[in-house]
């Protein structure tokens, strides 16, 4: 028997979002039990890695046959979820989703900042948004989705925060490594241009690479008109 | 009057505001015209003016810092001043793009955040109920009622009816306060005891309905609880976990009907409808 078609009827039938450790658990459990065959038993010691692969491979499978649902991992825990697309029925048969209200404009974009940088000071965030971020702050921490998780070695020692499990799990995300576009945000180098900026008023050079921002269709003008002979 | 159009949105800051209007120019934000957005912004902040809206504090710091850049713009390059003496001074336009490009960044990670938080709106999970597969069973009648309590007792009591024999007359030797301690002993001790290991010892029917008074007392003071596990199964008498040190000091301990004689404590306060019940019940085949 596979693996993975073990796991898929343990999370079929599971009450609550597995974690690997938890599957692990009822592997070797199943093991314990008196009746249990060779290859029960031999599933005891199933090593997390093999857990994690067999997963990831079962999603993959799901994904491709373009069911719909799918399997996903939140906040390290596994379980069966539903389309997006499929809600409009779904809500009608379970009626909405008790959650609060959707986070406002400089919420998420202070959460953002918050997740790609942390640990982050509340000055560091107030640097890149430009204002005073102690309202939405507090609202994040309050939900639970930020909290502190240490200070910062400067003046002062400000506490710096951090995002919870909750926050992944409001978003949907399995870690933190799974934020879009996690690696070009988390890390904005910024080095001075090695030419210096034209005197010109208003025309700086060209960003360097980090900088960079990938172009929504540039207008292209002068390419289209192709030398017609 | 001139024509009075306002479109007003709701900026973030002053780096929403930069934003905007450098979208509005349609131009890639490294190649805005600097000294062009320094004028629009204060002209913004005009409007703001204008319609009486407080203007934040960051949006003055962002004006004072365009006008720096566009006053810098208009020199030379050899007569612009190094802010800091040397080459690491900044160049505040590079300073300021930098800026917007970083907001700008994490302004679109909020946007991303903000599909993926609506995307887990509408998943549903599967989270089915626990499967019951075992058979039906009436739901556990965990609290005892008063009349459960006087059945019990009244079988115990069965054992005294059939010795018709004469015998002494003695003095009752227990109090209800007496077994109350007696209980509350035995409850520390084991934990639970069975309705009938209470009245095991009892030798009289006046040593029953003592012991009885007794755990009435003690269910209405909120000291203990009597459960039966299991529909049929013998009441089990334990300790109230729960409100175990509620026990108001104020509280008289045991009211004791004066019947049952040597009463330590003036029985001032009526008792309560248990014991009401159970002396009623008491006197009138009382053999003594």
């Amino acid at each position: 028997m596979d693996l993975k078609f073990i796991l898929e009827s343990i999370l079929f039938s599971a009450q609550k979002p597995l974690s690997v450790k938890e599957i692990r658990d009822v592997l070797a459990n199943a093991a314990e039990q008196d009746d249990a065959d060779a290859t029960v038993k031999a599933l005891k010691k199933t090593k997390e890695d093999d857990v994690t692969a067999a997963l990831e491979q079962l999603a993959a499978e799901h994904e491709a046959a373009q069911r719909s649902y799918r399997l996903v991992c939140v906040a390290g825990s596994w379980q069966f979820v539903t389309q997006p697309e499929f809600a409009p029925w779904l809500k009608a048969l379970v009626g909405v989703k008790a959650r609060p209200p959707r986070l406002s404009q400089p919420a998420l974009e202070t959460l953002a900042i918050i997740a790609y940088r942390q640990p982050i000071t509340r000055a560091e965030v107030e640097q890149i948004r430009g204002v005073n971020v102690d309202g939405t702050m507090q609202t994040l921490t309050e939900r639970g989705l930020v909290e502190s998780v240490g200070r910062a070695e400067v003046v002062g020692r400000p506490m710096t925060y951090g995002t919870t499990a909750l926050f992944l799990d409001y978003f949907g995300l399995r870690g933190l490594e799974d934020l879009p576009a996690a690696d070009e945000l988390r890390k904005i180098v910024v080095e001075k241009p090695p030419a210096p900026l034209t005197a010109d008023p208003g025309l700086a050079t060209a960003p360097p690479e980090q900088l960079a921002l990938q172009n929504e269709e540039k207008t292209s003008t002068p390419d289209q008109q192709e030398p017609t002979r | 009057m001139a024509e009075y159009k306002v479109k007003f949105e709701v900026f973030e800051g002053p780096l929403d505001l930069l934003l905007y209007l450098i979208k509005k120019e349609e131009v890639d934000i490294y190649e805005v015209n600097l000294t062009k957005l320094a004028t629009q912004f204060i002209e913004y902040i005009e409007t703001m003016r204008l319609l009486d809206l407080e203007i934040a504090g960051e949006f003055l710091v962002m004006a004072s810092t365009l006008m720096y850049i566009k006053s810098r713009e208009l020199l030379p390059v050899e007569q612009q001043v190094q802010v800091e003496g040397d080459d690491e001074g900044e160049d505040p336009r590079w300073e300021l793009i930098r800026q917007l490009v970083e907001y700008k960044k994490f302004k679109d990670a909020a946007s991303k955040l903000q599909s993926l938080e609506i995307a887990r709106e509408n998943t549903f999970p599967r989270l089915p109920i626990k499967p019951d597969f075992e058979a039906e069973r009436p739901a556990a009648k965990p609290e005892v009622s008063i009349f459960d309590l006087l059945n019990a007792v009244n079988t115990v009591l069965q054992r005294f009816t059939k010795r018709d024999d004469p015998r002494d007359i003695f003095e009752d030797k227990w109090t209800v306060s007496e077994k109350i301690e007696l209980v509350m002993k035995a409850l520390t001790e084991r934990g639970r005891v069975t309705f009938s290991e209470l009245f095991a010892q009892a030798a009289s029917r006046s040593e029953v309905v003592c012991t009885f008074l007794a755990l009435l007392e003690l269910i209405r003071l909120k000291q203990l609880v009597c459960i039966q596990p299991e529909p049929f199964a013998e009441i089990e008498v334990t300790r109230n976990v729960g409100q175990a040190s509620s026990l108001s000091p104020s509280e008289p301990v045991a009211t004791e009907p004066s019947e049952l004689g040597s009463n330590p404590v003036a029985p001032e306060s009526a008792p309560t409808q248990e014991t009401a019940a159970a002396s009623t019940q008491e006197t009138g085949e009382n053999p003594a």
